[in-house]
């Protein structure tokens, strides 16, 4: 987890001031880059006409023609409809990393800064010690336990990711509950989890949801990497990390197609996320 | 015997949003060596960018006319190792925060020896042995100790008096003063003028001494400038200010700080809020606020004119309204509280 | 400057105290998690080591031996740690040989291969940060648009396009293996090694010109300059020095991040390291060779941290050593 760490790091010291009230021409850019992404993952595997896993040895590398518009790759697949159909196996992990652990980080740092005291060093101390693992080596251990494939590598990346998360979390409630507003709720008699469900966790979800963005860039480089070393997703599923890996046979032989088409929507796919995300993280703290 | 320093015309402009603005208008005095000078006003009123501008430190892309002859030399025109020398060995800034103008990473025997070692070359224990002594001089005497303590560990008083001491240790000639007690606690304040006045007057340097505080300007400087709106408006010997001012904005100045043997009902503010150069509008700038204004007051900008003999105002009433400028506006005794 | 006080000598001997049982406390926890998820895995743990391999019942024995399942499980655990302490990884399943001589074999690659990148990272990093924070204009903004860029390249990314390019393409490298002797290797090496720096070049880079932009405008910065110093001396030791600080904890933490990127890069170029040996193990179901490695990497991870976290209370006279007023 210590990439995405250093990376927030960075980034709260090279960013400037955001201006305006809207998201900038980049930050557009990111989010719309995003939004197509997401519309590939939901109907890319339907908008497939050609199987993608249907071998063509007779037309291994071949060049785009009009049934296959990006060429075949060394089995003669149809590099199009892989990448389609890849696009799902290739975010919906990613997704399922920042959602669990966004929940899971955000559930303990508000149970940390409202119940206070034993519990909150004890959740600090578990945080801090799963902070020491990296990411990816917590994700190979787990599925040498478990097998190959998504599952396990999700699970454990879940939780690798948590502590980022709640780290962020813990520090914005601490901020928040030391706000006037929360005592005048407390004299009101509201319950503890009143409120920082319905008082502080609505007031930093903003940047919640950015980090969050942040964070998903970063899943999606890891499992890819998992894929791509062959301990992810395995053949012939495609998956975008995987399609780099199988497509290293090709580089050798100059036919690169594969493995470039794949890691380009990865890259564009991160770098959107990463620069959506920055801004949101800039936003969500110069209102802090 | 010319000047030491000669600051002949001098304005400033910066560049604030794309276009430049005017921060200082036609500043003009001269200090002879040895001799102290108090520049006066609120923030705002360009005394520290007077200052800045002697010590070449004004903001990139300022734009400056003019002219600052120190010694016989143009200021303003040097560059490169003449200006280093420039500042090395003939001038030395004492800033308002000592913490924020102290490396915080580096020791205080760093801070002050740096100077001797960088620039005079002289060996590491020599210079640490001199700096002793300079701490001595400002009243610390635990001297080894201090240098090998960090900014952190001192307290703003102890490190402003640090600042004193590597400011002497190049025995400049002019010391520039940016509000060296501003930072400082009350009771600290008095300890750390009293120090640097002695050791002007000791090592004979001349100073050009910056506060909002007219009275402690009086107390140190033999004579003083009152700047408003990056502009001077006053200037005389100090001795004289408090007791007969030639602006109406030395005056108010002087109503609006308390005395020690007087209990006033209540502290006559000054009217509106500071402006500053590029703001002010036509005629006087401090019109607006005035309660002496004419019309013909906000018509043009009153020149910078001679009243008597060393003395200077930029009021176009100056020699009219001498002697009537202190009388308080309101007299309501009843409002005495207690 | 020496003649610390003893009392200082005390604190910063209690200090250093501090961070080692903090260091070794997170080593345990991580230990702990590496052999404990032997008993995660679905079935006996001795049904999980052996995954259904016909094996000699010696051969079981021997196993059995090596993780003692006999005994409870914290017991397990501590005879595990103990013979690790003494350099004793266990026996290969796959290999019948010890892993620590499997390790041995292995581990120089993975270190020289570290090294190179965080070279690359330390010269071209740091040098395109304090040129362009230093000299700022077209040249600068282009270099923090490029590094912008590559921030989003994963290393396996990388890997792939630098091979394409300069071994296939261009020839100027060999593609894959270490080649024979240290300058051989050395050769072999580099593009690897650019691989896994890419991404940490770009950081350093971003950080280090946005230090030193922040600290040119310190306060101190100007009395520096109104002493009369030289630039060089001005930018050495008050702009460098302190801007030296935030990057030095990223530098740290980016060095400790590509511990892990050696799994992908050696991979792609097929070097005989320990995280090429970490996959096929993970892929042939040798789990001792797998823990082993896991837990040589999350030490040297743990360990760099440490030391970054001292070297910067060193550097930074505010990090109280003694743990008083900061």
């Amino acid at each position: 987890m210590t990439a995405l760490a250093v990376v927030a790091e960075a980034r709260r010291r090279t960013r400037r001031r955001p201006r305006g009230k809207h998201l900038s021409v980049l930050g557009w850019v990111a989010a719309v880059v995003l939004a197509v992404v997401a519309l590939l993952a939901v109907f890319g595997p339907l908008l497939v006409t050609v199987d993608p896993n249907a071998v063509d040895l007779g037309n291994a590398f071949a060049d785009p023609s009009a049934g296959h518009p990006l060429g075949q790759d060394a089995s003669g697949r149809d590099l199009f409809s892989r990448l389609l159909s890849g696009a799902r196996t290739s975010l919906v992990g990613p997704l399922l990393v920042v959602v669990v652990s966004t929940l899971l980080g955000t559930g303990l740092a508000l149970a940390a800064v409202w119940v206070g005291g034993w519990f909150d060093t004890a959740v600090a101390r578990v945080v801090d010690a799963v902070f020491a693992f990296p990411g990816l080596l917590l994700a190979i251990l787990a599925t040498s336990i478990f097998g190959t494939g998504l599952q396990a590598a999700i699970i454990a990346l879940s939780i690798s990711y948590t502590p980022y998360i709640a780290r962020i979390v813990r520090g914005a409630a601490l901020r928040e509950r030391s706000l006037p507003y929360i005592a005048a709720l407390r004299v009101q008699g509201l319950r503890g989890t009143a409120i920082s469900l319905r008082h502080i966790l609505p007031n930093i979800a903003g940047l919640i949801f950015a980090n969050a963005t942040l964070s998903f860039g970063f899943a999606l480089i890891d499992l890819a990497a998992l894929s791509f070393i062959g301990l992810g997703v395995q053949a012939p599923t495609a998956d975008w990390g995987a399609m780099v890996g199988t497509g290293m046979a090709g580089i050798q032989q100059l036919e690169p197609q594969e493995a470039l088409w794949a890691s380009l929507l990865i890259v564009i796919t991160v770098a959107a996320a990463n620069s959506l995300g920055d801004e949101l993280v800039k936003r969500s703290e110069a209102r802090a | 015997m010319s000047a030491l320093l000669e600051v002949d015309g001098l304005s400033v402009e910066l560049p604030v949003a794309g276009e430049y603005r005017t921060v200082l208008q036609d500043v003009s005095f001269s200090l002879d060596a040895g001799q102290t000078l108090g520049l006066v006003g609120e923030s705002g009123s360009g005394k520290s960018m007077t200052v800045r501008s002697i010590a070449q430190l004004l903001p990139p892309g300022a734009r400056t006319s003019g002219s600052i002859t120190f010694d016989g030399a143009s200021v303003l025109d040097l560059r490169g190792d003449a200006l280093r020398k420039f500042r090395s060995r003939d001038v030395s800034m004492i800033f308002q925060d000592p913490r924020a103008h102290t490396n915080p990473v580096r020791r205080i025997g760093d801070f002050l020896t740096e100077a001797m070692r960088v620039n005079g070359r002289v060996p590491r224990r020599e210079a640490e042995r001199r700096a002793v002594e300079l701490l001595a001089e400002v009243g610390i005497h635990d001297g080894e100790r201090r240098l090998r303590q960090y900014p952190h560990e001192l307290s703003g008083g102890l490190l402003q008096r640090v600042m004193i001491a590597a400011s002497l240790a190049v025995k400049p000639r002019l010391i520039l003063a940016d509000e060296p007690t501003t930072a400082l606690d009350v009771t600290t304040q008095s300890e750390v003028m009293a120090i640097l006045a002695r050791l002007q007057r000791e090592y004979g340097m001349a100073m050009l001494f910056i506060t909002h505080d007219l009275e402690l300007a009086a107390a140190v400087c033999d004579e003083t400038v009152v700047m408003y709106a990056g502009a001077m408006v006053e200037h005389q010997a100090s001795s004289r200010l408090h007791t007969d001012p030639l602006h109406p904005y030395s005056a108010a100045l002087m109503q609006a700080r308390p005395e020690i043997e007087r209990r006033v009902p209540r502290l006559p503010a000054i009217p509106g809020h500071p402006t500053s150069a590029f703001e002010t509008p036509d005629g006087c700038a401090f019109a607006p606020r005035c309660r002496f204004a004419e019309d013909a007051c906000r018509a043009a900008l009153p020149a910078f004119e001679r009243v008597g003999d060393g003395e200077y105002s930029r009021c176009r009433r100056a020699e009219e309204l001498r002697g009537q400028l202190l009388v308080p506006a309101v007299v309501s005794h009843e409002e005495v509280v207690r | 400057m020496s003649a610390a006080s003893p009392k200082a000598a005390l604190h910063t001997l209690r200090f250093l105290g501090g961070r080692i049982g903090g260091l070794l406390v997170t080593l345990l926890a991580s230990s702990f998690v590496v052999f404990g998820a032997l008993y995660l895995a679905p079935g006996s743990p001795i049904t999980f080591l052996t995954h259904g391999r016909s094996m000699t019942p010696d051969a079981i024995a021997q196993i059995n031996e090596q993780y003692h399942f006999d005994e409870p499980f914290l017991l397990q655990y501590v005879r595990w740690l103990g013979g690790i302490l003494q350099g004793d990884f266990g026996r290969s399943i796959l290999y019948k040989d010890s892993v620590g001589s499997l390790l041995g074999q292995r581990i120089g690659t993975t270190v020289a291969l570290i090294a190179l990148s965080a070279l690359l990272v330390a010269l071209i990093g740091l040098g395109i940060g304090i040129f362009s924070g230093l000299k700022p204009g077209i040249a600068s903004s282009a270099l923090m648009g490029v590094s912008t860029a590559a921030m989003a390249v994963p290393t396996f990314v990388a890997a792939v396009v630098l091979t394409l390019v300069f071994a296939v393409e261009l020839g100027w490298f060999p593609v894959f293996g270490v080649g024979e002797g240290p300058v051989d290797m050395l050769y072999h090496l580099i593009l690897p090694a650019f691989a896994l720096a890419l991404a940490s070049i770009a950081f350093v880079a971003r950080l280090s010109q946005a230090a030193i932009r922040q600290e040119i405008t310190a306060d101190h910065v100007q009395t520096a300059i109104s002493r009369g110093f030289p630039y060089g001396v001005v930018v050495r030791r008050h702009v460098l020095r302190n801007a030296s600080l935030p990057v030095l904890t990223v530098l740290g933490l980016t060095l400790a991040g590509m511990i892990s990127g050696t799994v992908v890069v050696e991979q792609v170029f097929q070097l005989n390291g320990l995280g090429s040996l970490l996959v096929s193990s993970v892929q042939q179901k040798d789990f001792p060779v797998v823990q082993a490695i896991c837990l040589v990497y999350v030490a040297a991870f743990i360990v760099l941290n440490t030391v970054i976290d001292l070297a910067y209370s060193v550097l930074d006279p505010r990090v109280s050593v003694g743990g008083g007023k900061s």
